[in-house]
C-alpha cells in the first residue's frame, strides 16, 4: 500500500498554496515565473484528475491513507471535476490578466504584493472544498475562501471597499457559526462528520431538521440568495476587477455547491422537503429581484454585481425538484441544470467583469456613461462583453441556454407553471440590464481612451467570453462527465446522453 | 443532568452573540458579540463530546480548530475596522464614509 497516497488532485490544492507562499517571500522579480509555473503544474494537475475520473470512474482519495471518521476524506467525482474544472480554467486566466492588470506605479505594486499569496491561498481553499466530502472540512475550507476573499476585497483601501468587506466579514462568520452549530447537531446525533456516513445514520426527526435549518441558513448567506444577498453587490462592486471576477464567478458557488451536496445526500434522510420548496421561492424571488435592481444601477459593476445576484437564483430554482414524489426525469434534469449553470454563469459572469476591469481602466471611472462610444476604441473587449451577455440572456449558443432549457423542461414534466413563468421574465430582464451597458458601449460618440488597456487584459477577457459559448456547443461531454459518480435518483436523465 | 445544563448554556451564548451582533451599532461591539456567539457553539461542541463514559476526542480536536480559526478572524475584522476609521473616522458601518 502506498503510504503518502497521493493522487494527482492533490496537486490542485498543494500546488496554488506553494506558489503563495514563495510569492509572500519572494521578490516581484521573479513572480511572472512563480505564477507560470503554478498555473501550468495547476493545470497539468487538473487535466491529469479529469483523466483519472474519464478512466476509472468516480473515486474517493484518503489524504495520506488516514480514511474517515479520523483522516480527510475526499472523493472526485462528475460534478467535483465539472466545479475544479470551472475554477482552473477561471483561474489560470484571471492570473495572467492579473499579471497585466497591477501596473508600475506603487500603490498597484503594494497591492500586487498582497494579492498574488491571497488569490493564491484562495484558489487552493476553493480547490480544496470541492474535493471535500466532509462536514468539518467544509467549515474549515469556508473560512479559508472566506477570510482570503474579505482580504482581497479589501485591497483597495478605499473607504467603499473597506465597508463592504466588513459588512461580508461579520456575515461570513456569523454564517460560518450557524453552519457549524448543524455540523455539531448532526455530529452528536450520528457521531460521524462524513457526508455518506451521516446520510446513512440519520434518522428524521426534529434534531434533524433543526440542523438542517442552521445548515442550510449558514450556507444561503454564504451563497448570496435573496433575501441574504445584500453583502453582495457592495463587497463585489468595491473589489479590483480580476478579485470581482473570482468571487461572482467561484466564491459564492463554493455554499451553493455544498449546499447541493448535502441536499442530494443528506436532506433525503432527513425527509426536509418543506426547505427544498422555500429555496426555491428563494430562487425565484432573486432572479426577479436582482434584475430589476440590476436594471436601475448607475455604476458598471453594480450593475454586474447585481446581475450575479439573479443569476445565482437560478441555480435554486432546480431544489424544489428533489423533493419526494418528483419524477426521476424532472429531478435529474433539474441537477443536470443547476450544475450546468453554475458553470455557464462562472465562465460568463468572470469574462463580464474582466471586460470592465478593461473598460473602467481606459476611462478612469465606472458610471455607466463612461462607456458611451468604448465599443469603437476596444471592439475585442467589447466582443468578449457581447458573448458573455448572450449566455448570461439564455440564447443558444451561449451556455446559459441549456440550464435553464433543462429546468423548463422539468417544470413543464411536472406541469408547474411558475418556474417557468420566472425563467422567461428572467432572461428577458437580463436583456434590459445588458443593453443598458451594449446600448452605451456601441453608439458613435468620438470619445478618446485616458489610458491604452494592456493587450494581455483584452484578450484574457475574450478568451473567457469565447469559453462561455465553447461550454454551450460542447454539453454532451459535460453532461456526460457530469454523469459520472452521480449521486443516486440524479442519473435517469443523463442516462440518455450518449 | 450535567450536559444539558452545559448545552442550554451554549445556545444561549450563542443567540445572545448573534443578537448583539445584528444589533449592536459599534463595529468592536460586533467583533465581541460574534466571540460570544463562537464561545456558545465550542462549549455545546464541548458538551455534546460527553456521552458516559469517556469523552469523545473528535468534537474536542475540532474545538481546537474552531478557535484557530476564530481567533485569526477576529484579528483580521480589528485590523480592517481600525483602518476604516483612520479612513473614514467611523466606527460605525451603517454610517459609512462620514469623512471621504
Amino acid at each position: 500500500m502506498n503510504g503518502w497516497a497521493l493522487g494527482p488532485e492533490t496537486g490542485l490544492v498543494g500546488f496554488p498554496a506553494v506558489g503563495a507562499v514563495v510569492l509572500a517571500i519572494a521578490a516581484a522579480r521573479g513572480r511572472r515565473l512563480v505564477v507560470g509555473l503554478t498555473v501550468a503544474a495547476t493545470l497539468t494537475a487538473f487535466v491529469l484528475t479529469l483523466a483519472r475520473v474519464l478512466s476509472i470512474g468516480a473515486y474517493e482519495q484518503d489524504i495520506g491513507g488516514w480514511g474517515a471518521p479520523l483522516g480527510i476524506g475526499w472523493r472526485i467525482d462528475g460534478f467535483a471535476v465539472l466545479m475544479l474544472g470551472l475554477s482552473v480554467v477561471v483561474g489560470a486566466v484571471v492570473s495572467i490578466y492579473s499579471l497585466a492588470y497591477f501596473g508600475e506605479d506603487p500603490g498597484d505594486r503594494r497591492r500586487a504584493l498582497f494579492f498574488w499569496p491571497l488569490w493564491l491561498f484562495l484558489w487552493s481553499a476553493l480547490h480544496g472544498l470541492f474535493l471535500s466530502r466532509d462536514l468539518f472540512n467544509w467549515y474549515v475550507t469556508l473560512e479559508l475562501s472566506g477570510l482570503a476573499a474579505v482580504a482581497l476585497i479589501a485591497l483597495s483601501g478605499r473607504a467603499d471597499a473597506l465597508t463592504g468587506s466588513l459588512r461580508y466579514l461579520l456575515l461570513a462568520l456569523a454564517a460560518s457559526l450557524l453552519y457549524l452549530l448543524g455540523v455539531v447537531v448532526l455530529y452528536s446525533a450520528t457521531g460521524t462528520l462524513d457526508l455518506a456516513q451521516v446520510a446513512s445514520r440519520m434518522t428524521p426527526g426534529p434534531v434533524a431538521l433543526a440542523a438542517v435549518l442552521l445548515i442550510t441558513t449558514g450556507l444561503v448567506v454564504k451563497a448570496a440568495l435573496f433575501p441574504a444577498h445584500f453583502w453582495l453587490p457592495s463587497a463585489h462592486a468595491s473589489a479590483p476587477s480580476p478579485v470581482s471576477a473570482v468571487l461572482s464567478a467561484l466564491v459564492v458557488k463554493g455554499g451553493f455547491y455544498i449546499l447541493a451536496r448535502t441536499m442530494t445526500g443528506l436532506w433525503p434522510a432527513a425527509s426536509a422537503d418543506g426547505v427544498l420548496l422555500v429555496l426555491g421561492w428563494l430562487g425565484g424571488a432573486a432572479v426577479l429581484w436582482g434584475s430589476l435592481l440590476a436594471i436601475r444601477q448607475q455604476r458598471l459593476k453594480l450593475v454586474i454585481a447585481y446581475s450575479t445576484v439573479a443569476q445565482l437564483g437560478y441555480l435554486f430554482i432546480a431544489f424544489p425538484f428533489w423533493m419526494d414524489g418528483v419524477g426521476e426525469q424532472a429531478a435529474s434534469r433539474a441537477w443536470a441544470g443547476a450544475a450546468y449553470q453554475a458553470v455557464s454563469h462562472g465562465l460568463a459572469k468572470a469574462a463580464l467583469f474582466l471586460a470592465a476591469g478593461v473598460l473602467i481602466h481606459a476611462r478612469g471611472r465606472d458610471d455607466l456613461d463612461a462607456l458611451r462610444g468604448l465599443g469603437a476604441h476596444l471592439p475585442v473587449t467589447a466582443t468578449a462583453m457581447a458573448l458573455a451577455g448572450i449566455s448570461l440572456m439564455g440564447i443558444p449558443p451561449g451556455a446559459g441556454f441549456l440550464p435553464k432549457w433543462m429546468l423548463m423542461t422539468a417544470a413543464l414534466q411536472e406541469g408547474r407553471i411558475i418556474p417557468i413563468m420566472v425563467l422567461m421574465a428572467g432572461g428577458l430582464l437580463a436583456v434590459g440590464y445588458l443593453f443598458r451597458i451594449f446600448r452605451r458601449l456601441l453608439v458613435a460618440d468620438d470619445v478618446a481612451l485616458d489610458h491604452a488597456p494592456p493587450r494581455t487584459m483584452e484578450i484574457a477577457a475574450l478568451v473567457l467570453g469565447i469559453l462561455s459559448v465553447i461550454a454551450g456547443l460542447s454539453s454532451l461531454p459535460i453532461l456526460s462527465l457530469l454523469s459520472i459518480g452521480a449521486p443516486e435518483g440524479m442519473n435517469a436523465y443523463l442516462e440518455g446522453v450518449p | 443532568m450535567t450536559v444539558t445544563i452545559y448545552s442550554l448554556a451554549a445556545i444561549a451564548l450563542f443567540v445572545l452573540g448573534l443578537y448583539g451582533l445584528w444589533w449592536q451599532p459599534h463595529l468592536l461591539r460586533k467583533l465581541v458579540s460574534l466571540n460570544i456567539a463562537s464561545a456558545g457553539a465550542f462549549l455545546l461542541m464541548v458538551a455534546l463530546a460527553y456521552r458516559g463514559g469517556d469523552p469523545d476526542p473528535v468534537p474536542h480536536a475540532l474545538v481546537l480548530t474552531g478557535i484557530v480559526i476564530s481567533v485569526s478572524a477576529t484579528a483580521f475584522a480589528v485590523v480592517l475596522a481600525a483602518r476604516r476609521y483612520r479612513e473614514t473616522g467611523s466606527v460605525e458601518l451603517d454610517e459609512p464614509e462620514a469623512r471621504s
